[in-house]
C-alpha cells in the first residue's frame, strides 16, 4: 500500500510544482466565473426570490460550489493532461516508468482535486460573509471531495480520449456547458417536468448539487446520491485505467 | 541460433543446395553445429550478449503495416543506428522497443525482461529522448530530472547524489533552475539526456537527436553520445543523416517499409554494394552510379566514359542505402 502511495506522490510531484508556480494565475482564473455567477444570478436576478423555502442566494451559493468544482477539476486536470500528452510529449515518459496503471490514473487527479478544492472553499468561505444560512459540516465536506475527485477523473478521461485540442474544446461545449446550466445549480431541479429530471440524474453534478447543497444548509441528506456519484467515479477511473492501459497510439 | 559473419546478412544465409539454386534459410533454424555453418566458420552470438533481443516484430495502423515482421539484435555497449527514410518504420520501431506503443506480433527483450510481461522491469533498464523533446516544458531542468527520478521509484537520497554527479558530468549546472523552453535546442536535447540518464539505463534510444540542431550543436551532442557510450550506456538512435550513422555507430540497420534491407557495421554494408563507386555525372546533372569489387575494374569503366564527368571513390553507406531501397535518405 505504500508502494502505490509512493507512485501517486511521484506522479503528481510534477503537478504540484506546476501549481507552486502559477499559483496567483490559478487561483484568480478559477474564481472569475463563479464570481460572476454570484453577482449576476445571486444578487442581479435573485433579489427576493426563494428557492426551496431559503433564500435564492443561500440556495445558488452552495449550487456555484458545486459547479466550481466541476468546472476547476475538470479543466485542471483535462487541461494539463492534454498538454502533457500531445503538445509537450511528457505522458510518454510517464509511460516509461516503473509505475502502476492506477497510481498514474490517480496521481493525475491530484491537480484537479487540489485546485478544485481550493476554488470551492474560497467560494464557501465567501458565502458565510454573504448568508447566515449557510454551515460547514463534515458531510459537505465529504461530499465536496468526493465532487472534485469524479470531476477531475472526467477531465482525464476527456483528455486521454482527445485527439486535439480542438476535440477538448468539443467536449466542452457538448458535456460541460450544457451541465453548468442543467443540473441544479441555479435552480431546483423538481421544477423541471418529469422527463427532464430523469435524464438529469444521469448526470453526476445533479447529485454533486444536491449533496453540496444538502451538506451545506442543513437538508436532509440524499445519501442515494452520494451512492451515484461514487458509482460515477469508480466508472471514470475504470475507464481512465482503460485508457492510459490500452491506449490507441 | 545466431550468427554473424562478414559480407552476410545476419538475418538470412544464402546457400547453394545440390542443384545450385539458391536458397534461403532463416537463420535460427541453422545450427551451430552444422557442418556448412562451421565450414563457413560462422560464429555464434550468444543471446545473452544483446541489451535488446527483438523476434518478429509486426505493428498495424488498421491495415496498414509500420513494422512487418523484424527481427534485430543490439549488443551490449554498442552505438546502433537505425537509418531509413520517413514514414520507413524508425520512430514506431524505437517506440515499440521503449514500450511506448503496442505491438501486434512478436516479442521483445530488454536486458532479459520481456517488455510484455515484466514491463516495470524493463522500464528501469532503459531511457528515451524523443525527437521533439518530451520534457515538461512548464518546469525547470532541476524539477524535470527530480520527477523523472521520483518517477523511477529512486530513493531521495540516491536522487540528490546521482543529480549531482549528472550536472556535473554534463556541465549543466547553470541551467539548472532555468524552465525547459528559455533553453536553445542543443541545451534542450542536453537537458532531454541528462534526464533520461537520472536513473542510470542501461540503454538510451535517441529518436533523430540533432534534427533541427545547427552542426555546432550537433557535433557537441555527438560528442555527449559517445561520452554516454564510453561509461557502457548502450546507444539505439534513429537518424535521418547518413554521416552521423557512419561516424558515430558501431553498427547500422536500414529499415524501409517497415522491413529491415541491410544490416552491419558501416564498413560492411557499404562494401555490400561494392568496394568502389563510379559516379558519372552528364551535361544536364544527372548522376548514375555503377558499383565494382576493386579499383582497377572501377578505373577501368571510368577511363571507357566519353561524357560528363566521371569520379572514382570509395563507396559509402549512402550508396548502399540509394542501392537498397532506391531512395535518398531524406526521401
Amino acid at each position: 500500500m505504500a508502494s502505490v502511495f509512493k507512485e501517486i506522490y511521484s506522479v503528481a510531484w510534477g503537478d504540484i510544482r506546476f501549481m507552486r508556480h502559477n499559483l496567483l494565475n490559478i487561483i484568480a482564473a478559477t474564481l472569475v466565473s463563479p464570481i460572476l455567477y454570484l453577482i449576476a444570478f445571486g444578487y442581479g436576478m435573485g433579489q427576493g426570490v426563494v428557492m426551496d423555502g431559503v433564500p435564492y442566494l443561500a440556495f445558488i451559493i452552495p449550487g456555484i460550489v458545486a459547479l466550481s468544482s466541476l468546472n476547476a477539476s475538470f479543466s485542471s486536470t483535462a487541461t494539463r493532461l492534454n498538454v502533457q500528452r500531445l503538445y509537450y510529449g511528457s505522458f510518454d515518459e510517464m509511460m516509461m516508468c516503473p509505475i502502476r496503471v492506477s497510481s498514474i490514473v490517480l496521481g493525475k487527479t491530484v491537480l484537479g482535486i487540489v485546485r478544485g478544492l481550493i476554488s470551492c472553499l474560497l467560494i464557501f468561505i465567501l458565502g458565510l460573509f454573504l448568508t447566515d444560512k449557510l454551515m460547514f459540516t463534515p458531510i459537505f465536506f465529504l461530499s465536496l471531495i468526493l465532487a472534485c475527485v469524479t470531476f477531475s477523473l472526467l477531465g482525464e478521461m476527456s483528455a486521454l480520449l482527445a485527439k486535439s485540442h480542438q476535440s477538448m474544446a468539443t467536449f466542452n461545449t457538448l458535456i460541460i456547458l450544457p451541465m453548468t446550466f442543467l443540473c441544479g445549480t441555479f435552480f431546483s431541479v423538481s421544477i423541471l417536468p418529469e422527463v427532464f429530471q430523469w435524464a438529469l440524474y444521469a448526470i453526476p453534478l445533479t447529485h454533486a448539487s444536491s449533496c453540496i447543497r444538502a451538506g451545506a444548509l442543513g437538508w436532509e441528506f440524499p445519501w442515494i446520491s452520494l451512492v451515484v456519484m461514487f458509482a460515477f467515479c469508480i466508472a471514470f477511473f475504470l475507464i481512465d485505467c482503460y485508457l492510459v492501459k490500452y491506449r490507441k497510439v | 541460433m545466431l550468427f554473424e559473419s562478414d559480407g552476410f546478412e545476419p538475418f538470412r544465409i544464402y546457400r547453394y543446395n545440390k542443384s545450385s539454386e539458391w536458397i534461403i534459410y532463416p537463420i535460427d533454424t541453422i545450427e551451430s553445429n552444422d557442418p556448412w555453418a562451421v565450414n563457413m566458420n560462422l560464429k555464434s552470438i550468444d543471446e545473452n550478449d544483446c541489451i535488446i533481443v527483438a523476434r518478429n516484430i509486426l505493428k498495424k495502423y488498421n491495415e496498414t503495416v509500420a513494422v512487418d515482421g523484424i527481427d534485430l539484435d543490439v549488443r551490449r555497449g554498442e552505438i546502433f543506428g537505425f537509418l531509413g527514410p520517413n514514414g520507413a518504420g524508425k520512430t514506431t520501431t524505437i517506440r515499440i522497443l521503449s514500450t511506448l506503443t503496442d505491438f501486434n506480433e512478436g516479442s521483445v527483450l530488454v536486458d532479459g525482461h520481456d517488455i510484455l510481461k515484466e514491463p516495470n522491469e524493463a522500464k528501469t533498464k532503459m531511457g528515451i529522448i524523443q525527437q521533439h523533446i518530451s520534457l515538461d516544458k512548464d518546469l525547470t531542468v532541476w524539477e524535470n530530472m527530480y520527477h523523472r527520478a521520483l518517477m523511477q521509484q529512486m530513493p531521495k537520497a540516491q536522487i540528490e547524489t546521482r543529480m549531482k554527479e549528472l550536472v556535473d558530468y554534463f556541465s549543466m549546472g547553470e541551467y539548472m533552475n532555468r524552465k525547459i523552453d528559455s533553453l536553445s535546442g542543443g541545451w534542450k536535447k542536453r537537458a532531454a539526456i541528462v534526464s533520461a540518464m537520472i536513473h542510470s539505463p542501461k540503454v538510451i534510444f535517441l529518436d533523430e537527436p540533432t534534427v533541427g540542431l545547427d552542426i555546432k550543436a550537433r557535433r557537441l551532442l555527438w560528442d555527449l553520445i559517445r561520452l554516454l557510450n564510453k561509461d557502457g550506456t548502450t546507444i539505439f538512435l534513429t537518424t535521418h543523416y547518413i554521416e552521423e550513422a557512419q561516424i558515430l555507430c558501431d553498427r547500422v540497420g536500414i529499415i524501409d517499409n517497415g522491413k529491415i534491407v541491410a544490416l552491419g557495421t558501416p564498413q560492411e554494408l557499404a562494401s555490400e554494394i561494392g568496394e568502389y563507386a563510379v559516379v558519372v555525372t552528364d551535361v544536364n546533372g544527372k548522376s548514375e552510379y555503377k558499383y565494382f569489387e576493386d579499383r582497377k575494374s572501377a578505373s577501368e569503366y571510368g577511363s571507357g566514359i566519353e561524357t560528363g564527368e566521371v569520379l572514382v571513390r570509395k563507396t559509402n553507406l549512402e550508396d548502399c542505402f540509394v542501392e537498397l531501397t532506391g531512395r535518398t535518405v531524406e526521401s
